[in-house]
């Protein structure tokens, strides 16, 4: 039995969107940017691209830009809105549980001149406004959180950030890395003060190299590729047709059974959480305190800390039974690099080194979770036994 | 310019009547050893040497960097052919041969040749003297020294006209293949494949075998003992690399023998399965990258306790080399970048904080007792459950 439990490393694509994809690439492979028909058939995925998503998120179609991924509609919300207004300041602020995107393109900014606060989280890995709102200068021209942790699943309180921000300083720009939250929670830019907004295409079963950033129509940023002058020149580059037309086409399906969808995640999270819990030396990071359920947490993500087994091996281990899940934090036992969000959540350092993230996605079924849940009851026990002794 | 390389070989030339075989490997070697190289080439020997003739359009620079790993190559030199249409003809073709390879022409110069035609019309002497004229004559910033000649030209009269002046060092050693096959433990550290490279130098066809302990080691261990298995064939041909699931032997050793000594346990059973595979395949002896002291397991008593499960000689090249020239010879031959790559490999997973660095044998056997039971059924069933990756 194969169970893909790592989704939010990346999630097998709907068959819909490989089988548009190879349309396009077999057949309408023009380029939107060519005058004859076969680039003006191409240019409609585009267009069409770009009217969903603006309706799916609620903005305007010309807000809408498409680039190579996550991380580079981070780099490009980052870095183009730090060029762009460095005459107002030079204060960006951030949270120390981001994906390296973009933690290490503020790292390089910093590099550059830019001042850089990085803000602590609280133990269920949540940003407290309160710490906004200290760290908030008139020098501040952007603020950058996550929707979604994707090590433990963790929502930050975007829309609350964003009205602070836009009441301490409507100049300053805000920035939401949505690449684990898109699709699993409804996220409207214009109602919750947001500005820039990052997505990606594989995390929602769409292809990879393919990502979106939101830039809200008054937001002055800069380009970081130049070349031919695609989308309004600000993401230069031949359009990836074939990839923004499979990430749609993943959307709209993902957006059509978003209900049903989003309940039965929180039903596989409630029931293999229930499961875990039958074990002993186990801890589950990141829920709310009395919320034992995993209510106001992401409804895709369970990481849990096993005492006494380290990650690295147990997720070997599942992976001879054909099970593939992801570390919490990458170990080798020469290079250890515990994981930035769970240090900064406090997690003691005995079980930095021993979090599994579990990850499900619309095709996890229940079946695939006890079969998960009876090979670790099976193989936990064994692995505790043989380990380094001290 | 260049369309032919003279391969120079070393040892093998005072070899007596077996010589023969000594070349014919060498053939066999360069021959491998160019064929993942751009163009096609002829290879042939002829009246003691190697020629390696280009028939098509190479790419000069990667021609001689395979070349340079082929043992038993103790030189290389470019050879430019003329045909014969004359002594001024060739004396021009000389001249302009000097002007591309020394565009510096301070330099002094002895020309050499040899008259391999005897129907050619000049004795070689005769040659020196006419040819270092026209040379002089063309660059007077020349100078002649017959004793120490900065730069000694070789003219070589056969059915073409061999010129060439340069030779860019090989690695020297022996053919692969001429001196049997042996079996190398292949931990994924830096110094094994060092200690590969350097018996293959002396013509020792290599196998290889890694021990593999999932899920304690990573699929992603076992690629890069696979990708440095590659590159030490890039230097010794294809090399065959026996995988053995080592990790029933491990638990059961941790299980039943005292912590500090797992380690080397351990390792008196990789010996013992290395050596078994190692006489299936025809190896004549196992090669580790042990050196003395560097870890607890390869002290001199930790030796004995390894060596003597083995009847096979087990070769250590590196047994005298200090870490940072094991590093060396590792960047040199390109393994050390991979080597060091962050995964744990079957020898570190289980390692007591205070192994035994003095083992007694006579304890060491006493405790192996404790195995009896089950280990001689594992040992056959990893035997049977190997896997083999052949690395080129």
């Amino acid at each position: 039995m194969e169970v893909y439990l790592d989704n939010s490393a990346t999630t097998r694509a709907f068959p819909e969107v490989a089988e548009l994809m190879t349309k396009i690439m077999c057949e309408d492979y023009g380029n939107p940017s060519s005058l004859h028909i076969k680039g003006v058939q191409a240019e409609q995925y585009l267009r069409y691209g770009k009217e969903t998503f603006a309706r799916l998120l609620k903005v305007n179609e010309k807000e809408i830009f498409f680039t190579s991924g996550g991380t580079e509609s981070d780099n490009m919300a980052l870095m183009g809105c730090a060029f762009a207004n460095h005459r107002r300041g030079r204060h960006l602020i951030t949270t120390r549980i981001e994906h390296p995107a973009v933690l290490n393109t503020m790292r390089y900014l910093e590099s550059v001149g830019y001042k850089v606060t990085y803000l602590p989280v609280n133990s269920q890995g949540q940003l407290e406004l309160e710490e906004l709102r200290r760290a908030m200068t008139p020098d501040t021209i952007l603020v950058s959180v996550m929707h979604t942790n994707n090590e433990v699943g963790s929502l930050q309180p975007v829309a609350e950030a964003g009205a602070l921000i836009k009441r301490m300083n409507p100049g300053t720009l805000f920035h939401v890395d949505a690449v684990q939250g898109f699709g699993k929670a409804k996220i409207y830019p214009k109602k919750m003060g947001i500005d820039l907004l990052s997505a990606s295409g594989h995390k929602i079963h769409g292809p990879k190299g393919v990502g979106l950033l939101y830039v809200g129509e008054k937001v002055k940023i800069q380009p970081i590729l130049y070349g031919g002058g695609q989308q309004m020149n600000l993401r230069s580059g031949t359009d990836n047709v074939p990839g923004i037309a499979g990430f749609t086409k993943a959307a709209e399906l993902l957006y059509e059974h978003y209900e049903d969808d989003v309940k039965r995640l929180y039903q596989c999270k409630h029931y293999f959480m229930d499961g875990i819990r039958k074990l002993d030396g186990i801890r589950i990071n990141g829920l709310l305190p009395g919320k034992n359920d995993g209510e106001g947490t992401a409804p895709h993500i369970v990481s849990v800390s096993i005492s006494g087994v380290r990650s690295e091996v147990l997720l070997h281990a599942l992976e001879e039974d054909g099970i593939y899940v992801s570390a919490g934090s990458a170990c080798a036992a020469r290079k250890p690099q515990p994981s930035e969000t769970l240090k900064a959540m406090g997690i003691e350092r005995t079980l930095l080194d021993s979090t599994i993230r579990f990850s499900f996605s619309v095709y996890t079924t229940a079946e695939e979770i006890d079969y998960t849940l009876r090979t670790m009851y099976d193989k936990i026990p064994m692995l505790r036994r043989y380990t380094r002794r001290r | 310019m260049f369309t032919a390389f003279l391969i120079k070989y070393a040892e093998i030339g005072i070899k007596g009547k077996n010589r023969y075989l000594f070349e014919d490997a060498l053939v066999h070697q360069i021959k491998f050893a160019l064929k993942k190289c751009e163009g096609k080439f002829l290879i042939h020997k002829s009246q003691g040497r190697i020629h390696v003739e280009a028939l098509e359009d190479f790419d000069f620079e990667e021609t001689v960097e395979h070349l340079k790993r082929v043992f038993g190559i103790s030189g290389i030199c470019p050879v430019v052919y003329a045909e014969d249409e004359g002594f001024e003809k060739l004396c021009d073709t000389v001249v302009r041969y000097l002007d591309d390879v020394y565009p510096d022409k301070n330099k002094s110069f002895k020309v050499h040749s040899r008259r391999a035609r005897k129907d050619y019309p000049m004795e070689s002497m005769e040659i020196n003297a006419a040819m270092g004229e026209a040379i002089l004559h063309a660059y007077p910033e020349m100078s002649v020294d017959v004793h120490e000649p900065e730069i000694l030209l070789n003219i070589e009269i056969r059915e073409k006209i061999y010129i060439y002046s340069e030779t860019i060092p090989g690695p020297g050693g022996m053919p692969v293949g001429t001196g049997g096959k042996a079996m190398l433990l292949l931990s994924g550290g830096i110094d094994s494949p060092v200690a590969g490279y350097m018996i293959a130098k002396r013509g020792v066809k290599l196998d290889a075998v890694y021990f593999h302990a999932p899920p304690y080691t990573s699929e992603r261990a076992k690629q890069k003992v696979v990708d440095l298995a590659k590159a030490v064939s890039r230097y010794t041909g294809p090399v065959w690399l026996h995988i053995i699931h080592f990790t029933d032997i491990q638990l059961y050793i941790h299980e039943k023998c005292p912590h500090e000594e797992l380690t080397i346990i351990m390792r008196r059973y990789m010996m013992r399965i290395a050596e078994q595979i190692a006489k299936e395949t025809g190896c004549l002896g196992l090669i580790t990258g042990e050196s003395i002291g560097q870890v607890a397991s390869q002290t001199m008593q930790s030796l004995i306790a390894t060596n003597e499960v083995c009847e096979l000689p087990v070769y250590r090249p590196l047994i005298g080399f200090d870490k940072k020239d094991i590093v060396e010879i590792a960047e040199q031959i390109g393994t050390f970048e991979t080597s060091i790559l962050p995964f744990e490999d079957c020898c570190t997973i289980f390692v007591a904080k205070h192994p035994v660095t003095k083992p007694n044998v006579k304890i060491i056997r006493r405790h192996e007792h404790n195995l009896d039971e089950k280990i001689e059924e594992l040992v056959k069933t990893a035997l049977d459950t190997k896997e083999v990756v052949v690395c080129t």
